[in-house]
């Protein structure tokens, strides 16, 4: 008996092996009950138990090979089958995908989170207050009393006799503010919201807008803090190079008061038609908050002092993303909202 | 508009460049918009030798004129040209306003080298009737030839055209105010104009008595002249109104005028004897009427305040006088006005009748009584002066003004406080000196006295600190930032609530939208599903913008109009807004609309249209989302402009909160499905998250299908199964609807699929079947449904 021919032979055979199928006919023919290996322990029983021992390794010897021989054929098989299939089921990876769709945020929403994004972390609550609000509140306790001509550039819609009207700014959510701080608590809080006008809408009015205003109400408050944190801000919208210039203005409820400008983000402050050559394009309005304004509201001007300022959310986005006309924001034409569900550039 | 060649007489500023002045006092917080020149390259005084008829006209005339270095040849149409005239030429080169330029040409055949002009050519006067009629301008015969035409005529003065804050538009608009506050950025003194008069003995109040019956009139101060001589204005007067852009008219009304733009104090001439004795000044009463000095004839209500002759109107005062007593070339006495009123009601006044004047511009922005006495003596002054009138002795006045002066009481820390500087007090008192604010200084504290024509400073250290700061530069500040507590800022509890759920509605794929909260009435009147009254506007600017909104839907379908008609297919999109109801009860609502694909690849077949039950998914994805799962369920209801069958209201804890449905066909075709929510509604507490294991014994699902009768709602079976379920039921889940064969026409299959497990144990077999045969029992017996075969 030559167990080598054995092996030889199934070797043989396995490189004739075609399928799966044949092979499982290979294995049957040599590990089968009745296979040529198996018998060949059928042929031990009349030997000596020495011999027995001697030869039943042989034997086993050969039926592990023969197994490992077939074992291996039969992973090379499946393995050619598995690609094979693979292959076919190769697809054209530049076909369109299907997209998941994210829905934008408005503009303004987002140039105002950005805002708030600076101030909270600066310990700004963001405070929310009433569009229907008394006249006392959106004006008369912010020092502009019934016929105080600054209500003419402030024109207004009145809902009810002279006591309720839409708020032409959101500065009387300061007044509730300060009036709650009952002229204890220290306050430092911004306002963003809605705010309406008498103005026909064209391309620079419309008759409702949104405003983000902060108010500062501390001790020792100065208006060179007002700057440090404009700077910050300015410097937060619209990148580390934006410089920042305050000149003098007017507002009722502050004093002094301050127009605050920023080098004019398309130039760099070069001078453009955009900023009229100046290089400086105004962005915001603020000052010293005006002794009546703490006095009508409850704290001590003596011992209070604070500032306030105010941006208008739709000119931050009009210089930050380059949009020349105010009814962009309230037109909502998808095709072009749907660009701002992004992140920001780094 | 200021005239600095006329500024120059009260204050020296002849050493200055007025464009770098001009930079200086804008950064001090005077805006000058604008430095205009009246200055024309190429205009010279030229004199006619010779002046022949055109060959060819009837009406031109060509001239020879001696322009100082040649003689030059023009042809000229005014009917005033002659031999002899010193005239305007402009030279070709030379631009004239309207970008008109002038260059050698040929007129009817004749050569034309230049133009002689008239005043209104140079944008000097305005062009009427009576400037053109005038022709030429004719200038002095003693002027000589060859010279710059504006400097000659003294118009070539530089202006500055203002672009003041509100609070500085009263003492800035006239030049002794404008000349204090370049006094104040320069350091320089202001000297005042004189006043001088020599009275005669005889007094006004043999003729004259005043009686003022308004509070609207605090002050009110009359002089009389007489043996006035009409006649041409002195030529300072008239140079200075025509470079100002006035009109000179004649001595006695280019004084009023000009003493008014000297004072920023208007005065008003009367004709003493078509006036009579008597003046009283009074509110007007209702439908009386006045024919203003422009012919027109107005009607007057309580609001206007009148000067009377103790009868009729005489002047609506403020704005402008009446015609009855018009100063006219044959006036002889005058009686002068310098008064104070009300600057709210001119501003009404003014405003409701449409008539705007110097005056009333003036008196609307607000007038300090400083200047009212100085105004009337200066006007006295130049009529003595320049129209030969005699001053009576004395004043006839009403004087009811509050001469308190403004009194600022600090020290010098409390400015450095404000501003975030280190000045001293010698530094303030520096400051204080070239404001020209009087003041007292005794160790360390100020006592500063605010003069009376700063009507913008209140008595705060604040408007002293102002002050400072902008003389101080606040371009010298340096940046620093509040030393306040380290904290972190929060959100409102509503603002809050919005951001969690407008992040959310993005995140499924709606686009915000941003709207307005003013809507048309028709706009109003659509999707009321709540019993609200709504706000109308008194006074709307108009019809599209009349009510405030108590829904946003409308707004939103006007948002997927526009959207539609731009060729945009899939709108999905939302708002959060406030809404006021006509209690003024705001209410914050949640706006949804879809339509169009929610998930597309076409290619791919892949494609998930927006029907009702995928913005049912988006609302219960929120709410399950705010923690209210198993609090919320949907009633079939009808709301107006909502599909009749497809809508529903929205509750939660079985309170209404909202509905959903689609858009009406009638308003809308296409496919639109809307939702509203209230976000107070979304804000009511709810329970932790809180963990819970997966099950650990296997879960035995079995399936049940009946028939119902069609108005069946699977939500009421539902209800009905979990509560034959009990506790071993932990799921039902409806998995097939089905209409068509072996179904009558009114009735459905529903097929419910049940999940039954326990926490603690393995179900057996049978104990799932005696619950699941008592659910069918309660089907069949609460629906008349029936159960059908597997």
């Amino acid at each position: 008996m030559n167990l080598d021919k054995i092996l030889r032979d199934l070797k043989n055979n396995l490189e004739s092996v075609e399928s799966l199928h044949d092979l499982s006919e290979v294995k049957a023919h040599y590990l089968g009950k009745k296979g040529e290996i198996t018998s060949l322990y059928s042929k031990m029983k009349d030997l000596s138990a020495e011999e027995k021992k001697k030869f039943g390794a042989l034997i086993n010897n050969v039926k592990n090979e023969a197994a490992d021989l077939i074992d291996n054929k039969k992973k090379e098989m499946e393995n050619e089958i598995l690609n094979e299939k693979l292959q076919n089921e190769s697809i054209d990876i530049s076909l369109p995908a299907t997209e998941i769709i994210v829905g934008a945020p408005s503009i303004l929403e987002k140039m105002i989170e950005d805002v708030e994004s600076l101030l909270m972390s600066m310990g700004y609550d963001v405070v929310d207050g009433p569009e229907v609000e008394k006249d006392e509140y959106n004006f008369e306790m912010l020092n502009l009393p019934k016929g105080h001509p600054a209500r003419d550039a402030q024109d207004t819609f009145y809902v009810k006799g002279d006591e309720l009207l839409l708020r032409s700014q959101t500065s009387p959510v300061q007044v509730r503010t300060m009036l709650a701080g009952k002229g204890e608590k220290p306050i430092r809080m911004i306002c963003p919201g809605k705010t309406y006008r008498r103005d026909d809408d064209d391309a620079t009015h419309s008759h409702q807008f949104m405003q983000i205003e902060g108010l500062l109400v501390d001790k020792n408050i100065s208006l060179s803090d007002l700057k440090g944190t404009f700077d910050l801000i300015a410097k937060h919208l619209f990148g580390e190079d934006c410089e920042t210039r305050f000149r003098p203005s007017y507002y009722p409820f502050t004093e002094p008061s301050v127009e605050m400008d920023i080098t004019c983000h398309h130039c760099k402050g070069k001078g453009c038609a955009i900023c009229k050559n100046t290089g400086f394009i105004t962005v915001s309005g603020g000052g010293m908050v005006h002794p009546k304004v703490l006095e009508n509201c409850g704290y001590d001007p003596k011992k209070w002092s604070g500032f306030a300022f105010g941006f208008g959310a739709e000119r931050l986005a009009m210089i930050k993303y380059g949009i020349d006309d105010l009814r962009v924001f309230y037109t909502n034409d998808l095709r072009e909202s749907r660009v701002f569900d992004r992140k920001e550039a780094n | 508009m200021i005239d600095l060649e006329w500024v120059k007489d009260y204050i020296d500023i002849s050493d200055q460049d007025l464009k770098e002045l001009a930079v200086k006092i804008t950064k001090a917080g005077i805006n000058i918009e604008k430095v205009i020149t009246n200055h024309i390259d190429n205009l010279v005084i030229g004199e006619v030798l010779k002046c022949e008829n055109h060959p060819d006209s009837d009406h031109l005339h060509v001239c020879l004129v001696n322009v100082g270095d040649k003689n030059l040849q023009i042809v000229c149409g005014a009917p005033n040209v002659r031999e002899g005239l010193k005239v305007i030429v402009a030279l070709p080169g030379a631009i004239l306003p309207g970008d008109f330029a002038i260059k050698k040409s040929k007129i009817r055949g004749v050569e034309s080298n230049g133009m002689l002009c008239a005043l209104y050519e140079l944008g000097l006067e305005e062009k009427n009737e009576q400037t053109y009629s005038k022709g030429i301008y004719e200038v002095d015969s003693k002027a000589k030839v060859g010279v710059d035409a504006m400097k000659y005529l003294n118009l070539d003065d530089t202006l500055y055209e203002l672009d003041v804050h509100k609070h500085r538009n009263n003492d800035c608009y006239y030049h002794i105010g404008f000349a204090y506050e370049i006094g104040a950025i320069l350091n320089r003194k202001v000297t005042l104009p004189s006043d001088k008069t020599t009275p005669i003995k005889d007094e006004i109040k043999n003729y004259f008595s005043l009686k003022v019956d308004t509070d609207k009139c605090p002050y009110y101060l009359a002089k009389m002249v007489t043996g006035v001589k009409i006649g041409e204005s002195p030529e300072f007067i008239k140079r200075r109104l025509t470079a100002y852009g006035m009109r000179s008219i004649n001595n006695v009304v280019d004084i009023s005028n000009y003493v008014m733009l000297e004072y920023g104090q208007p005065l008003h001439f009367f004709d003493k004897d078509t006036l009579g004795d008597k003046i009283l000044v009074r509110n007007a009463l209702d439908g009386e009427k006045i024919k203003t000095l422009d012919g027109v004839t107005r009607v007057l209500n309580s609001e206007d305040i009148v000067i009377t002759d103790g009868e009729k109107p005489v002047c609506l005062a403020g704005v402008m006088g009446g015609e009855n007593t018009e100063v006219t070339e044959n006036t002889k006495n005058i009686l002068i006005e310098s008064a104070i009123f009300d600057g709210v009601s001119i501003r009404n006044t003014s405003n409701r009748l449409e008539l705007r004047s110097e005056a009333s511009i003036r008196y609307g922005k607000g007038l300090s009584f400083e200047y009212t006495q100085k105004a009337i003596e200066r006007a006295c002054h130049l009529l003595e002066k320049y129209a030969g009138a005699k001053v009576l002795s004395g004043t006839v006045k009403h004087d009811k003004v509050d001469k308190t002066p403004k009194v600022v009481s600090f020290k010098s820390s409390q400015i450095n406080e404000l501003l975030g500087i280190t000045i001293s007090d010698e530094d303030v008192k520096v400051e204080l000196n070239r404001l020209g604010f009087p003041f007292e200084y005794e160790d360390g504290n100020f006592k500063a006295i605010i003069p009376f024509r700063r009507l913008d400073i209140d008595p705060y250290v604040n408007d002293i600190a102002e002050e400072v700061g902008r003389l101080y530069g606040y371009h010298n500040l340096v940046s620093t930032l509040p030393r306040v507590e380290i904290k972190k800022g929060k959100y409102d509890l509503d603002i809050k609530f919005r951001k969690i759920i407008s992040k959310r509605l993005r995140s499924l794929g709606l686009n915000e939208v941003k709207t307005y909260t003013l809507v048309s009435s028709d706009m109003a009147s659509k999707f009321k599903y709540e019993d609200k009254k709504q706000i109308t506007l008194p006074l709307p600017m108009s019809v599209d913008k009349s009510v405030i909104r108590t829904s946003l839907i409308s707004s939103l379908l006007k948002v997927y109009k526009y959207n539609r008609d731009h060729k945009v297919n899939d709108i999905n999109i939302y708002e959060i807004a406030k809404t006021y109801d006509a209690s003024y009860n705001e209410e914050s609502k949640i706006g949804m609309l879809m339509s169009g694909n929610y998930l597309l690849n076409q290619w791919l077949g892949v494609n998930v249209k927006v029907d009702f039950y995928l913005i049912k998914g988006v609302v219960q994805n929120i709410l399950d989302y705010l923690g209210f799962k198993n609090r919320y369920t949907f009633e079939k209801v009808e709301i107006p402009d909502l599909h009749p069958g497809m809508c529903a209201s929205i509750l939660l804890d079985r309170k209404k909160i909202g509905v959903i449905g689609r858009v009406h066909p009638t308003l809308i075709k296409e496919d639109v499905y809307v939702a509203e929510l209230s976000l107070e509604a979304l804000m009511s507490k709810v329970k932790p998250i809180k963990f819970k294991e997966a099950l650990k014994y296997p879960e035995i699902v079995k399936d049940m299908a009946f028939i119902f009768k069609k108005d069946v709602l699977s939500s009421e079976v539902i209800d009905v199964i979990r509560k034959a379920g009990g506790r071993l039921l932990t799921e039902v889940k409806l998995f097939d609807v089905y209409t068509g064969e072996n179904v009558a026409s009114d009735e459905r299959s529903l097929a419910y699929s049940l999940t039954f497990s326990a926490a603690d144990r393995t179900l057996s077999e049978e104990e799932v079947m005696k619950v699941f045969e008592n659910i069918i029992g309660k089907v069949e017996e609460k629906f008349g449904a029936k159960l059908r075969n597997k």
